[in-house]
């Protein structure tokens, strides 16, 4: 048996535009250990959500996988027919979104629409698709859920609508589950009660996960491994331990050290270190690393050439040709680009 | 701003806002949603008061009574030594160009059809400030301020990404040289690197200008590094005070606790103690009797059912609302 329930290999994905190509993804590729929790980080745009509906083949026109392979338990998705692949989802890939207000239909009780997915893809009768409802809704700590099923979403509260939807996702006994944002609509008491849940359903259900997520602090508590995106590209990627503890790239150390922090030396630190300057275009990708004009560690050779993911040690990598010097200060040539040091206006 | 250095800028006495909820639907039912329910602080000149609390507990609606956006149902905001009660409206916009507000959403705070400059400049317009010229020239000193460049006065926000237009949102609340900024939830939507640079930016900026502000978050630990002192609420009451280290070190209400252990912590080898709670949080159409907290207090006693727990200073400056934790007789 295989290892990995999932391997991206060179995945791309492009949005032609009347202003040109969009490149929203370019040769993204990673595994998935089975059982494992591989966290997909990055800010707005930096095409995680993109990759991650790529493997569902839910790209929204005009975007169109342009190159790539996924392999979900040793089996091409890129070659199943539309048919194949509307059985696998569902079944055997669930997502879940991080607003389920909007991805639940306000007109139909909770109950029914769990039950809906039942029916369709285990073609159980009615009856016995609603006792495996009550019986999901269960497992996800709802109480009361016999009665609760009978509601409508807008009777529910976020984190019990957020509940519904993993239910919903677990209900087939899907083999991998993609989470985009899960908790971010959340309060902070309550995202700790759904991690908490998502954890132990994970077990309970010998899943395996892609998390995809802004919060470094979720991705600390939940993830094994870690894989960082910025402008379309996986950066870095690694253990959950090496990432936080020896960040190779240039943009991983500067989101951690951007964080602020609930210790004692994070509140003693007046400023933020920050990566100054913003995002660039997916439109127009500078050349060679397109991290290069907000790197602190940047040298001429950096904007000369596409820069290849590079082996730090073992299962980490880094798309930096300096990551043996990250983090050590002497090696910077633009300090000033962290924003310690800056002050605003003149 | 010299002989009270320290002194009070902004008092809050007694605050409630009521709504009404559904009852101007059906014109029957008078159930109201007791957003903010009789809270008391004050905010110093010159320091940062951070206002804790997750959605609906009342810390935005109390942002907005403050400044009069909305009116309060009762309670006294007392501004620079002077009733904003007891103003009238020429008195109140008088003093408006002194407090101003930062919104959390840089996206539908601004209006897209309007330039940049014009932005900024439109509250020296409506306070009638300087003359063309003069204005055009504090736009300039503005956009510098705030670190962008005299050239973007002509763009549009569409232009813009999410951090820009959040300094352009501040250079428009800095045109009048307030005294006070309310901000609320500055930078919950933006990317974290942005987000840093964005605190950088508020808090240099009151370094220099001399700015109070009341800082309005979901976010503790953002909260913890910018405030000189927290508040943190709980379905519209103030449930612990403190200076923002002591509410990171010793922190007391169970809420609070539970709060500060409920965040994640991006180090993947922080040892966990999380205080669960039970439960959802209630609504405040009807909120639990005595004690809001007690139905998913892990501390609740049956008395905490009886009676509102008020406000004890359990060490100088620190003041927590819990009977368990904080007994009245220990004041």
């Amino acid at each position: 048996m295989e290892d990995n329930i999932l391997t991206v290999k060179g995945l791309s994905v492009e949005f032609r535009m009347r202003a040109g190509v969009v490149k929203a993804a370019s040769d993204v590729g990673f595994d998935i250990e089975r059982g494992a929790t591989l966290a997909l980080v990055g800010e707005s745009g930096s095409g995680k959500s993109i990759t991650s509906l790529s493997i569902m083949r839910l790209v929204p026109p005009p975007g169109e996988i342009v190159s790539g392979e996924i392999l979900f338990n040793g089996r091409d998705l890129m070659k199943l027919d539309s048919e194949e692949m509307r059985r696998l989802r569902g079944s055997e890939i669930a997502m879940i979104f991080q607003d389920p207000m909007t991805s639940l239909n306000p007109v139909y009780t909770v109950g029914d629409q769990i039950a809906e997915a039942i029916e369709l893809h285990e073609r159980l009768p009615r009856s016995a698709a609603w006792a495996r409802t009550v019986e999901m809704m269960e497992r996800v700590r709802i109480p009361d859920a016999a009665r609760r099923a009978k509601d409508y979403p807008y009777q529910l509260s976020g984190g019990m609508r957020q509940r519904v939807m993993i239910a919903m996702a677990l209900s087939c006994n899907p083999r991998l589950l993609i989470a985009d944002e899960p908790t971010t609509a959340l309060d902070v008491t309550i995202q700790a009660e759904i991690l908490e849940l998502m954890r132990g359903l994970k077990d309970d259900f010998d899943l395996s996960m892609l998390l995809i997520t802004h919060d470094l602090g979720v991705v600390a508590e939940t993830a094994d491994r870690v894989a960082v995106m910025y402008a379309g590209r996986i950066v870095e990627q690694g253990g959950v331990r090496d990432i936080f503890h020896n960040p190779s790239h240039p943009y991983t150390e500067g989101l951690l050290r951007s964080v602020p922090r609930l210790t004692e030396e994070g509140m003693k630190r007046r400023r933020l270190d920050t990566i100054e300057g913003t995002v660039p275009s997916l439109l127009d990708l500078p050349r060679g690393c397109a991290f290069a004009p907000r790197c602190q560690y940047e040298i001429a050779e950096c904007t000369q050439r596409d820069i290849p993911m590079i082996t730090v040690n073992g299962g980490h990598g880094s798309r930096c040709i300096r990551a043996d010097v990250v983090g050590d200060e002497a090696a910077k040539t633009h300090p000033e680009r962290s924003g310690r040091a800056q002050t605003a206006g003149i | 701003m010299t002989a009270n250095e320290n002194g009070t800028l902004v008092e809050v006495r007694g605050l409630k806002k009521y709504f009404p909820a559904g009852a101007a639907l059906f014109g029957v039912g008078s159930d109201e949603v007791k957003a903010v329910d009789d809270i008391s602080f004050s905010v110093r000149r010159g320091e940062t008061f951070g206002l804790v609390g997750e959605s609906g507990c009342g810390k935005s609606t109390t942002g907005r009574c403050i400044l009069r956006l909305i009116e309060p149902t009762a309670g006294r905001v007392i501004f620079d030594g002077q009733d904003l009660g007891a103003l009238g409206s020429a008195g109140l916009r008088r003093l408006r160009r002194d407090m101003q507000i930062i919104f959390q959403d840089p996206f539908s705070s601004l209006n897209p059809r309007m330039k940049v400059g014009r932005i900024i400049e439109e509250p020296l317009v409506i306070h009638r400030t300087g003359t063309k010229q003069k204005r055009r020239d504090r736009v300039v000193e503005l956009l510098k301020l705030v670190g962008l460049e005299a050239g973007h006065a002509g763009r549009y926000p569409h232009e813009f990404s999410g951090g820009q237009r959040q300094r352009i949102g501040i250079a428009r609340a800095l045109a009048l040289n307030p005294k006070f900024i309310v901000c609320d939830e500055p930078v919950s939507s933006l990317d974290v690197s942005v987000q840093a640079q964005v605190v950088n930016l508020l808090q240099d900026l009151q370094e220099q200008l001399g700015l109070t502000y009341l800082f309005i978050s979901h976010g503790l630990s953002v909260v913890e590094h910018i405030s000189t002192r927290v508040g943190i609420m709980y379905l519209g009451k103030l449930v612990e005070v403190a200076r923002s280290q002591d509410i990171f070190n010793d922190a007391q209400h169970p809420y609070t606790r539970a709060l500060l252990s409920a965040i994640p912590v991006p180090d993947p080898d922080a040892r966990r103690k999380r205080l669960a709670l039970a439960g959802d949080i209630p609504t405040a159409i009807n909120p639990p009797s005595g004690c809001r907290f007690r139905t998913r207090c892990p501390l609740a006693e049956p008395r905490c059912a009886e009676t509102e727990p008020q406000m004890v200073e359990v060490k100088p400056g620190h003041f927590v609302a819990c009977m368990v934790v904080a007994p009245e007789g220990k004041k």
